[in-house]
This record gives C-alpha cells, structure tokens and sequence, in this order.
C-alpha cells in the first residue's frame, strides 16, 4: 500500500503501487479495461478510423449522433456493472461460513463502483441518450436549444466515465458504497485516493446533467413546432421535461454534497466530520435531497417510453392522456417531499418520520393512476407482442410488486425492522430494473429502428427478454426472504447457514441476467449482419403515431425539411388519417445549423485531466486542466463562424431519394412488422 | 415588420430590448431563458449552502462565533460598492439598450469592473483579517460554512468580472452586434443576481449574525 505522507511533484500520490497486482480477480479486471482501451485503439487506428471519428461524432453536436454516443457509454457501462453484479452475489453465495474468494476491500469498490456505475453512469446517460435522440423529433425541431452546451454534459459526463474506469487499473476505487455516507468517507477513516475517484466521478456526471436539464427544458419550452401546444406533445417528451426540471432542482444537492465532503477532505474543513462542530446529518439530507428526486430523474423517462410503446403496439390513442401528464407532474413534485424515508433510523422524531412516510405513501396514488392508463390502453386494442412491448408487460407487472414493497417500506415501524438489509436491496432493484432499465431496453428496441434504418432481430430480443425477465426473479425474490431472515445487505461473509440456498438461487439468477446482456450484444451483432433483410428506410416500421416516425430512418441532419404545422395530439397518426403524411414539397429554403466543435471533447478531456489530478493530488494537471477549461471557453467565445448553411440543393436531394424509397415501398399491415417486407411504410388501419 | 408604436411583448424576465432592437429581442428568446433556468440551479445551490450555513451558526466547537469576528463597517462598505456596480451596470444595459453606443457602454462597463474589483479587493482583506485572528476555516463547522459560502459568492463575482473583461475586449472587436448584445443582456441578469444573494448574504451572515 501507498504511505499516507508520500508525494511526488509530478506524480503526486500515484506510484506503481497503485496498480492491483495483488488480487487476480483485481488484476483480471485491470487488464481487461487496459486491453479494452488498447484493442479499441489499435482497431481504430488499423482501419483509420480516427479522423471519421473526431469530424463526425466527437465533435458533432447533432442532438442524433450525440444521443447515439450516450447510448454507446451507457451500454459499456452497464456491461462492467452487471459483470460486478455477478461478481457480488458469486462471493456472497459461496461466503456463507466462508471467506469466499475476495478480500473485504475489494468487495466494498465492487459495490461502490457497482452502484455508482448504474445510476451515474448507465441509466442517466442512457436515458438523456434517448431524450436526447427522440423528443427533438416528438416536437418538430431540428435540434436542440444549445447543442454545443449538449456536446460539453455529453464529454463530461464521458470523463466521469473514464475516472471510475481509471480507477480499475489504478486503484482504488472509494469502499463508500454509492451513497458516499461520511465520517467513514472523511480523511480520517478513509486517507487513500479512492474516495476521491467516487466524489470527481460524480461531480463531473453531476454538472454533465444539470447542463443538460437546462437545455432540455429551453429545448422543449421554446423550440416546438408551430402549433404544437404543451397539451399536444407526446408523453415521453412530457415525462422528458419534468426529468429536466427534476434534474435542475435535484443535481445542485448533489453537487454541494460532493464538493463539501471534497473541502473536508482536501482542505481540513468540518462539513461532516465527527469533531469540531462538523455535522454528517447535513450530509445525508443534502445527499437524499438530490437522491430521492433521482429515483424519478431516472424512472419518469421510462415511463415516458412505455407510454409510447403502450399507445404503438396496442394500437391506441393513450387512455387517459391528461391524468397521465397530471401524475407525472404530480410524481415530480412528490418526490421532492420524501427524502427522509430513507434514514428513518437516524434520530429524528416519530413525528417526522410519520409525514415523511405518508407523503411517500402518496406517490403510489399518482403511479397506480398510470399503471390503471397503461393496463386500459391495452384494453380492446389490437395488441402486438413486439419485444418492445413485452418488456414494457413485464415492467407493469414486475413493477407493481416493487411499489407495494416500497409502501411496506413506507411505514417507519417495518422500516425499522427491515432497514440495511437485503429487503431494500430487493426492493429498489423490483423498482429501477423493471421500472428505469426495462423502459430504456425497450426504448432501444422501439426507436433503434429510425436511428440506424434497420429493426433488431426480434428472435434474440425475446430471448434477451425472457434472460432478463426471469433473471430478475431469481436474482431478487430471494433476497426479500434474506432480508426477513435479517441478512445485512453489503455483507462479505455471512454466518448463518440457512442463507445459502437463496444466496445460490440469486447467484443463478444474476448468471441469467450476464445472459441476458450477452443475448442484446448477440441481437446487435445479427441485426447488424441481416441488416438489409430488416431495413425499414421509409421511416415507420412499427405505424408509430408521433411526429418522430414521419421522417426517414435514419432521419436527415435536419430533422424537417419544412417544420411541420401541428393541430392535435398524435399528429402524425392524424396526417396518415387525412392521408397526407408524407407531403411532396415544392419549394425549399436553406436550413441554417450549427457547425461542429471541438469545445465539447476540449473540455472533456481537460475535466478528466483535472479531477484525475485532484484525485491523486497531482496540482500541475489540475491546473492546467482548469486553465484549458478556461481558455476553450473565452476563445469559443470569439468565434462568429459556429453556424452553417445545408443547400436548397441539398435538401432536395436528400428529400427526392428519401421520397423515391417512399413510392417504392409497399404498404404493411401492422402483423407483418417483422417480416422483411415491412420497410417502414405502415398501412392505415384506422 | 413590426409597428414601432405597438411595442413587442416581453419574451423574458428583466430589461427587453424590443423596442430598439426587434431581431435581437427574438434571438435573445432562448438565450435568456435558457440563463434564467441556470440561475435556478445556481439559486438552489446557494440556498443550500445558506441551509448549511443555518445549521451550523452554533457550531463553533469553542472558537469565535458570528458576533466576535464580524464587523459591521466593512461588510457595509463592500455592500455598497456592490450595490453601485448594480447601478453602473444597469447604466450600461440602459446604453446598450437606447444610446447603442459602444464606448458610453464600455466606460460604464469598465466603472462596474473596477467597482466589482474593489468588491474582491475588500472581502479577500476581510479574509486575512479573520486569518490573522487565527479564525481559519479549519477550526469550526461553523466558520467552514461561512467561509463556503461567502467564498462561493465571491468566485461567482470573480467570473463576472472575467466576463465584463472579455465582453469589454469583444465591443471592441465586434462592436454592438446581436451576439455581444444578447450576451451584455444574459451578464447584466447575472450581475443583478450576484447582488441579490449579497444582500442575503448581508442580512443572514452579517446583520443576523451581529445582532
């Protein structure tokens, strides 16, 4: 290990040491990330790819590409995650009376870096890929309000992302667990370098979505297409605006959180500490403040996609449209009024806990209202078991049991009798696997089409489904009886004998899930080799009803030639109803967009290079990070030349090729869309 | 276009420059809206770090408390330079917005700065004053949260003035087009709203603190 008072000019508190050379599963992890980064370099480079890459994804700052690469980041995150998944409940089942094969150290980063990576680093940018890619298109914008601030929340959000990777090969990551609780994440217990990876990594995803946030409400606020009144827009570019006033109101705490615990930590101060009139309550109210809204930051986009996939594959216009904007907003500002449910044991009055613990039953009147809109969706529709509709069936399902233990959990008494065991655990897995990861699963399926002009393979989507599905129940239900049985959740050793059966039924379970994952990875791969038997270029393969699905798949850079004239929900239903859907245009204007910058990955680069010096106290790199920072800023500010004009030419082109795929293609009812005939030309149905 | 007498309606909160400048006042629409959502975050945090601070007033674990360290002179004195260089810069929006002269508009522009300097200039010999009195901000919970917060208010100040400096180097360079007007437009919301948390800054932190 690295002595405390060691530190060296130029590598601040970073020696060879570093590197996990002793524990193999440690080393085993490192080298796969080295070899990872390696491979994909070589690769690259052996196909030249490095200038394609900089000039047409990381400097674009099309909303498209940018949610494509959110998606791309969130997809090799939660690929490192469910692996440390495994990995945890491996240990725990073969740990009982037993030390099992790691080392309690260890074990605390694979739970730290295991929770930190899904909420911070899979499900947020999965899900600001989406709304990202989709509701410019729901409302009938060429982009977003600032889509060079949308590349800078994307390149930060990638540099947090290399941190918690960085920390793999140059360990360790903090043993904090993702809620980082001090004292024991203050410099007294904890003097190594890993809680600082955890506080920079998530500061940086921190900034990265209140950026973010603040686009997408002006994006959605302001750049409508005409027409199209707030009672109009689609539910998941409704759900999609109440995430990013979430996430302006809910990600401050968090980012106050984190630099106070990182002033404690690096200049002495008392926030948290146990002396000197430091005060670690403050802590976890500043955390769960941010913390409880993120639950719905990260499950109200879900919604949002299962409304749409509800609508779609039923045939339906929603039902009850109106209550479920009314429960959304309702959520929204529910879930600002709870937080302390979750440290009900931590000393304050019964009284306290007693409004904190109804107002948390209230949230499950607004959520039932949605589940009843969903279920009457379905009801009497002409329903398609498409794989983006099981998973949002499984969801409803699954979900529901996830609220009712979440109401148990309301209640302070068997909060008591339940907290810190591996009940929670289950718990808010049932919520945020079928409710956050199951909708962004079925999101990819539903929109992967009009981003890439190809269907997945829907076989290997059904088996990835029935993977994950059953996966999640044999992972989970077992671990509401460990947590009745009184099993504390974290725990690397158990000693009670009667855990084992369920610990192994779990660890089968988690095992589904790698295959699960393993089975998307298998249904990418094929999708991209059959590609052209399942190209839908007409643009609507599913006889979607939102104005996303009345352009090409994949869209153009502009999104509209002509900005569409909205009078009504489901406007793009409504013009395949009057039978005017794909509108031949005369006349064309020049498109004015925003030319590409290399402000986003400029930054980028220079925050992972400052937050990697803040954590291994290397003061030169933090400087000049800070200084690139400050410099990419003041010289994009006097450049006049950011916007660039797309042809008449141009656009007629592109329109005229798109048209003629168009008058070519032959009409399918919607039971054939997954055959190859269905090229995204949907016959109206009624 | 648009009848001169019928002025257009407001698109935002605070100084609209519609009547003098139409095209501007619609290229400023999201602009301004997207800072004014910005400064919603940014209220948020000082909220919070006025919570922190609340909590932890009596948390001086034994050292100097509110009343042993402040004085009233100072913190009034770089109040009321602080109010001034609100004034100044509203002297310069109202140029910016009737006179559209560049050098009235950088003269007042350059009075904020020197203004808002002298505002860093008072509060870092505060600072020191507290420093050499051996109230640091590792001796107490307490003076941890003040120093956080007024320190946080001061970093916010200190990029203001960055960004008088530059917005000074640009009317130079470009003159009063549409992007360095919308940009003085988005500055001026952030100088007033610095003010504003000062004053709070003031009555909780200071006055509160004396009593």
């Amino acid at each position: 290990m690295i002595s405390n008072s060691y530190w060296n000019p130029w590598f601040g508190k970073l020696t060879l040491n570093a590197i996990p050379t002793d524990s193999l599963v440690a080393m085993g992890a490192a080298s796969i990330a080295v070899l990872g980064a390696v491979g994909t370099i070589v690769l690259i480079t052996v196909f030249g790819k490095w200038r394609y890459l900089w000039s047409e994804w990381a400097t674009s700052v099309d909303h498209k590409r940018i949610g494509i690469m959110y998606v791309v980041l969130s997809l090799v995150m939660l690929s490192r995650a469910v692996i440390e998944a495994i990995v945890i409940r491996l240990q725990q089942a073969v740990s009982v009376n037993h030390s099992g094969f790691l080392a309690p150290e260890h074990f605390g980063q694979l739970f730290t870096t295991h929770g930190t990576i899904m909420i911070f680093f899979m499900i947020m940018p999965f899900l600001t890929g989406l709304i990202n890619y989709v509701v410019p298109l729901q409302i009938g914008a060429r982009d977003v309000a600032f889509p060079v601030l949308n590349s800078i929340s994307l390149f930060l959000t990638a540099a947090g992302a290399f941190l918690i990777m960085a920390s793999l090969v140059l360990a360790p990551f903090s043993t904090g667990g993702w809620t980082g609780y001090p004292p024991f994440t203050g410099i007294e217990f904890n003097p190594g370098v890993g809680v600082n990876y955890w506080i920079w990594s998530v500061s940086l995803a921190s900034i990265g979505s209140t950026l973010t946030g603040i686009n997408l409400i002006v994006t959605i606020y302001k750049k409508r297409a005409p027409g199209m009144r707030l009672m109009f827009m689609p539910l998941f570019t409704w759900t999609s605006l109440c995430v990013a006033i979430m996430m302006i109101f809910a990600m401050p705490p968090l980012t106050v959180a984190t630099a106070l615990l990182a002033l404690d930590r690096y200049l002495g101060m008392h926030f948290f500490t146990s002396g000197a009139g430091g005060n670690m309550m403050n802590y976890i109210n500043l955390f769960w403040e941010f913390g409880h809204p993120e639950v719905y930051i990260i499950v109200l986009p879900a919604f949002g996609v299962f409304s749409e996939v509800f609508a779609t594959f039923s045939a339906k216009a929603l039902y009850g449209y109106t209550s479920l904007i009314v429960a959304t907003m309702a959520i929204a500002v529910l879930s600002f009024t709870v937080w302390v449910h979750h440290f009900f044991t931590m000393g304050q009055s019964a009284n306290i806990n007693a409004a904190f613990g109804i107002a948390t039953m209230l949230i499950g009147i607004p959520t039932g209202v949605k589940i009843y809109d969903w279920m009457l969706t379905m009801y009497r529709g002409r329903v398609r078991f498409t794989s983006p509709l099981l998973w949002a069936i499984a969801f409803l399902v699954t979900f529901v049991i996830g609220g009712l233990t979440g109401i148990l959990l309301s209640v302070p008494p068997i909060d008591f009798m339940v907290h810190n065991t591996t009940f929670l655990i289950a718990h808010f897995h049932n919520v945020i696997i079928p409710g956050s990861l199951f909708g962004m699963i079925a999101g990819y399926q539903y929109w992967f089409p009009k981003a890439f002009g190809y269907r997945l393979d829907e076989r290997w989507g059904r088996i990835a489904f029935v993977c994950w599905t059953a996966g999640f129940y044999l992972a989970f239900m077992p671990l509401y009886v460990l947590g009745l049985k009184g099993m504390p959740r974290r725990s690397v050793e158990t000693f009670q004998s009667s855990f084992e059966p369920w610990l192994l039924v779990a660890a089968v379970g988690s095992l589904l899930i790698a295959g699960g994952l393993i089975s998307l990875g298998i249904q990418l791969y094929v999708s991209i080799r059959q590609r052209d038997r399942a190209r839908v270029a007409a643009g609507d393969p599913w006889d979607g009803r939102n104005l996303e699905w009345s352009t090409s798949a994949p869209p153009p850079e502009y999104n509209f030639a002509v900005l569409p004239h909205i009078e009504g929900r489901y406007p793009f239903y409504q013009m395949k109803k009057l039978g005017h859907a794909y509108p031949q245009q005369k006349t064309y204007q020049p498109i004015k967009m925003p030319k590409n910058s290399g402000l986003g990955p400029t930054i980028g680069v220079a925050s992972a290079a400052l937050c990697f010096g803040l954590v291994w106290y290397i003061w030169w790199l933090a400087i000049v990070g800070t200084a690139v920072i400050i410099a990419a800023i003041i010289v994009r500010s006097f450049n006049r030349n950011t916007m660039r004009v797309i042809s008449v030419e141009d656009i007629e082109h592109t329109e005229a090729r798109w048209h003629a795929i168009l008058a070519a293609a032959v009409p399918v009812s919607r039971d054939q869309e997954n055959v190859p005939a269905n090229v995204g030309l949907a016959e109206f149905m009624s | 276009m648009t009848n001169s007498t019928t002025p257009l309606p407001r698109l935002y909160p605070g100084m609209n420059l519609g009547e003098t400048d139409p095209d501007t006042h619609e290229a400023a629409e999201e602009l301004v809206f997207g800072f004014w959502v910005f400064l919603m975050s940014d209220a948020v945090l000082f909220a919070l770090l006025f919570a922190v601070y609340e909590t932890m007033v009596n948390s001086t674990a034994g050292g100097p408390g509110a009343a042993q360290l402040f004085h009233l002179k100072p913190t009034l004195i770089e109040t009321l330079v602080l109010l001034a260089s609100s004034f100044t810069f509203g002297m310069a929006s109202l140029i910016m917005k009737f006179k559209q002269h560049v050098v009235l508009l950088q003269i007042a522009l350059i009075g904020t700065l020197i203004l808002g300097v002298s505002f860093l200039g008072f509060e870092i010999s505060d600072f020191a004053k507290l420093t050499r009195q051996g109230a640091v901000p590792q001796l107490s919970g307490f003076l941890s949260s003040f120093y956080v917060l007024v320190s946080t208010h001061f970093l916010h100040v200190l990029s203001g003035c960055i960004w008088i400096l530059v917005m000074l180097i640009q009317l130079s360079v470009f003159g009063l087009d549409e992007t360095v007007k919308t940009r003085l437009l988005r500055l001026g919301i952030f100088w007033h709203f610095l003010d504003i948390v000062w004053i709070f800054i003031f009555t909780f932190v200071y006055l509160l603190g004396l009593l």
